[in-house]
């Protein structure tokens, strides 16, 4: 096992769209357990992407089980070939990024999504999902395509906000 | 290298950012962080300028752009340094028909309640006969988000609508 180097914005790599993955072999499991741990190296990650260290594969983990404050979830996800089949509704909320160091801001994401991936195994999946796990895999699904949060920032000054309750 | 809090207020025009980041470029100055904005007709700018000399120096290589553009400059040596944004944990509405004293009131409670600032936008809406005030507040409640919720539920008894809501970094 091991950490692996992040690449960093403006490295023009990280523009690059990701192949999907063909071979669910020994090799992909090992480059699993270093992208998992390169994940938890880093400042509490709560996904990480293969083209960010440089693996340009759809790959990503995703893992929202152990925030301070509980969200829906469904556990530690490792997501091969990731589809986002359905959309709905959109929120904002703020984002950071291992490979984007000292900046936060806010990016506009569907609120509940329908997604599709493969296992390490190759076995295909289908999971419903909500609010921050929908949000991280919007995040990390862009990384596939060479799209950062920088890509989709929203206005400081004109932010919308997202509502659940109205109250008086 | 030093750096420098620069503020320029005027008159809004066209042309106002690129002018005054010319000269500042041309003039060997490095820009920081800014925040710029157009306020009751007027714009404003305030910017972090990275410049090897003086404030003298400085006040020269933008004279001349800010009296053309007709603009205020006001320059002060900052103990200034980039990579150090706070990530605010919190976000806060206030909104009503505007009176004296709401800015006050607000973030007096919000202070005392464990509130720090990190950014904070304001407008007067409606039309002067009603007009109504519009805020959003970001900050780092650095006593929890209670207090703040009980804080605010004290001056929304008083015509005021206020919505707070936790800010949830995600890093991925």
């Amino acid at each position: 096992m091991a950490v692996l180097d992040i690449l960093v914005y403006p490295d023009p790599r990280l523009k690059q769209v990701s192949e999907p993955v063909t071979r669910f072999d020994e090799e992909l499991h090992r480059f699993l357990e270093d992208l998992e741990e390169t994940r938890l190296a880093g400042p509490a990650a709560v996904g990480i992407a293969a083209p960010q260290v440089g693996r340009f594969q759809r790959i990503v983990i995703v893992d929202v089980s152990k925030m301070r404050k509980p969200v829906p979830n469904h556990g530690h996800l490792i997501l091969i070939n990731p589809e986002i089949i359905e959309w709905e509704g959109f929120a904002v909320g703020r984002e950071g990024c291992l490979s984007v160091p000292d900046y936060t801001g806010n990016v506009i994401r569907a609120e509940r999504i329908r997604l599709q991936a493969q296992d390490p195994q190759g076995e295909l999946h289908t999971w419903d999902m909500e609010g921050f796990e929908a949000r991280a895999v919007q995040h990390e699904i862009d990384h596939l395509d060479g799209l950062l949060f920088l890509d989709r920032l929203v206005s400081r000054r004109n932010d919308l906000f997202r509502r659940k309750v109205y109250r008086k | 290298m030093n750096w420098y809090m620069v503020t320029l207020v005027g008159r809004d025009r066209p042309g106002i950012v690129a002018r005054v980041t010319r000269a500042l470029y041309e003039g060997g100055a490095t820009l920081g962080e800014a925040s710029m904005m157009r306020l009751g007709g007027n714009f404003a700018i305030m910017m972090m300028v990275g410049f090897e000399g003086d404030r003298r120096d400085l006040e020269r290589l933008l004279e001349t752009e800010a009296e053309s553009l007709g603009l205020h400059l006001h320059i002060d040596r900052i103990e200034g340094r980039l990579h150090e944004h706070l990530v605010p944990d919190v976000r806060i509405r206030v909104f009503g028909a505007d009176r004296p004293g709401i800015v006050a009131q607000v973030t007096g409670a919000l202070a005392e309640a464990g509130l720090n600032i990190t950014d904070l936008q304001s407008d007067v809406a409606g039309t002067e006969a009603s007009p109504v005030y519009v805020m959003t507040i970001e900050g780092q409640a650095r006593e929890g988000i209670a207090p703040l919720e009980s804080a605010l539920e004290v001056v929304r008894g008083q015509g005021i609508d206020t919505d707070i809501e936790p800010v949830e970094t995600l890093v991925g």
